[in-house]
């Protein structure tokens, strides 16, 4: 392998109902920034039917060019189109190094393109940074950081000698670019044959689950239960909070677990990342894999009996109390203060 | 029908404390366990075989101790048991590591071959889907619920926002959710055979078909460069106030910060 044919950065730029997904902008401004220290540009990669306005606001949202596949077999995500895609994509264009979105989606294709193209692939990266090869200054390496370990330790990890180099990443860690109208629009309608053989699957059914509350991933504030809830029944009080301070609840892994509260509500290494500006923690011991999850909220309160709790050291307050007492009484003081305003 | 379910013997991480001091891991006194949601493919394994009758192969890649995750599957009621151990095994990324295991999945029947979403200790949901494509067969991600017609599954299949209702025709790999079932206990008949009567095979290097160069370290093309704790986030003040005083501080608290 010439490793200096691969030039680019490229990202995957996820869809789903012919919308461009959030993930995809956020890679786009980290891409920018990797194709800066690297003196190249960065290009999206849009897989899908009838998506050519989508495509523009990829460029509008920093893109420097954007490769778009229109085929009926992209329309909805299935594994061996996508992969099959990609791998034409990738062998024709050699990018240097492909993002992808730590979704259900990245997650699934990612591995097998890696597979199939005999490359490294790291996942659920927190950070990405370029740095010059410890052995040949003139080869720049892309360095992933991960957490690890159920989220107690970080590794920062190299695929120095196969390319493209290749990791997902986590929605809600990267920021996007500034979004301009103004950016030039450069997209490559890419034509390629997919076989039908790729169909090796077929989806019978698509259900959607109703969100009935904010995404915990957008939300501002969120009011988080753990274990020390002790039920669902209890849940209601941290609903209203969150109400009145405009946002949402989330949990930790055991209310998640214990099945007080769905899936979709996970803060933690095996959750969602979150980094909202307040972020209460109610009942929450703070087991290192929720921290992970959490503690780059902007504003931390942690409400927890057990003085010694380990969510203690992450919060800017922390109130050593009982949920049960403290949490109506500061639902009281609330509806005080939008009394008088 | 023939069902190989590969697991991951790994350490509980939701046990591992950090060195307040040192800020290093403790290892020490933490518990093994099988792979969470391994466990779960396992137990989907098993009903499919008591619902329509299946062998259960159940496959591990991992250091001699990894013998006691294979014994606890045997006695959850699986077949067969091979431990995939071997030094020149050691080291590998999820690709190597893929490659491995792929290679040792040629030596046996399978229908349908059922994996974990993703181990606890690395959490990276690459084994699953590499397997598939070392071996060439479609792969259905975060599986909540299998069913089998015929030559088919049909797999209710998660994403964050939605569910697809897949439908494949085997062999196909399928990843398995934790949410997918409660895993069943072993039983005191099962612990007796499998400590007694049966016993995992031992499979190393020679009994597999693959490149020296693609395995282990050698063949990782991903290389950690370090690893690190994070530096703790310098604590806030704690309060130890009475729940009235509790509550007006915090909303002291959040006017300060023009939250309110």
């Amino acid at each position: 392998m010439n490793i200096s044919e691969y030039k680019g950065v490229f990202v995957f730029a996820e869809q789903r109902d012919r919308k461009v997904q959030k993930v995809a902008l956020e890679l786009i401004g980290k891409g920018k920034e990797l194709a800066k220290d690297l003196n190249t540009t960065v290009t999206a990669v849009l897989l899908g039917k009838d998506m050519k306005d989508e495509a523009k606001r990829l460029c509008y949202a920093g893109a420097d060019k954007v490769i778009y596949v229109d085929d009926d077999l992209l329309d909805i995500y299935m594994t061996e189109p996508y992969v099959y895609t990609m791998h034409k994509i990738i062998t024709d264009k050699k990018p240097e190094a492909v993002i992808y979105g730590a979704t259900a989606i990245g997650r699934d294709m990612a591995p097998r393109v890696s597979a199939r193209v005999h490359t490294g692939l790291t996942a659920d990266c927190t950070g990405l940074a370029i740095e010059a090869d410890d052995e040949d200054p003139n080869k720049q390496n892309l360095m992933m950081t991960r957490p690890a370990f159920g989220g107690n330790i970080m590794a920062t990890i190299a695929c120095p000698n196969h390319r493209p180099q290749m990791a997902t990443v986590r929605p809600g860690v990267m920021q996007a670019a500034k979004y301009s109208e103004q950016n030039p629009v450069n997209i490559e309608e890419y034509k390629i044959d997919i076989p039908k053989e790729c169909k090796n699957v077929e989806i019978l059914d698509v259900t959607k689950i109703i969100q009935q509350r904010m995404n915990i991933e957008d939300a501002k504030v969120l009011v988080s239960g753990g274990r020390g809830m002790h039920g669902p029944e209890n849940y209601p009080m941290l609903e209203e909070l969150a109400d009145l301070l405009g946002g949402t609840i989330s949990a930790s892994r055991a209310a998640v677990d214990a099945g007080w509260v769905p899936k979709d509500r996970q803060v933690g290494q095996t959750g969602k990342t979150v980094r909202p500006n307040l972020y209460i923690a109610c009942g929450i011991s703070g087991a290192i894999q929720h921290l992970a999850g959490m503690e780059e909220s902007d504003y931390i309160i942690a409400i927890n009996k057990d003085e010694t709790a380990p969510i203690f050291d992450v919060a800017d307050v922390g109130i050593v109390g009982d949920i049960f007492q403290v949490v109506p009484l500061l639902i009281e003081e609330l509806k005080k203060e939008k009394a008088t305003k | 029908m023939n069902i190989v379910v590969c697991i991951k013997q790994v350490p509980d991480t939701t046990e591992v404390k950090l060195d307040p001091k040192t800020g290093t891991l403790i290892r020490e006194g933490v518990p093994s366990i099988i792979n969470p949601d391994d466990k779960a493919g396992l137990e989907a394994a098993l009903r499919l075989k008591d619902e329509l009758g299946a062998h259960v192969t159940v496959l591990s890649m991992g250091p001699p101790q990894a013998d006691m995750a294979l014994r606890e599957a045997l006695a959850m009621g699986a077949d067969e048991a091979v431990l995939l151990t071997d030094r020149a095994f050691g080291g590998a990324d999820t690709w190597a590591t893929s490659t491995t295991i792929a290679a040792a999945i040629k030596n046996l029947k399978y229908d349908l071959i059922i994996t974990g979403r993703q181990a606890i200790d690395g959490d990276t949901a690459q084994v699953g889907p590499q397997i598939a494509e070392h071996l060439g067969l479609p792969n259905i991600s975060y599986a909540e619920d299998i069913k089998i017609e015929g030559d088919y599954v049909i797999v209710k299949r998660q994403y964050e926002d939605r569910y697809h209702t897949i439908k494949a025709k085997m062999p196909v790999l399928i990843t398995a959710l934790s949410e997918l079932n409660e895993p069943r206990y072993m039983t005191p008949g099962g612990i007796f055979d499998a400590f007694r009567e049966k016993a995992p095979k031992v499979w190393t290097l020679k009994d597999i078909t693959v490149d020296m160069a693609n395995i282990g370290l050698k063949g990782s093309p991903t290389k950690v460069k370090k690893s690190f704790t994070k530096g703790a986030k310098s604590a806030g003040k704690l309060f130890n106030l009475e729940p009235q005083e509790s509550a007006e501080l915090i909303v002291d608290k959040m006017k300060e910060k023009f939250i309110l």
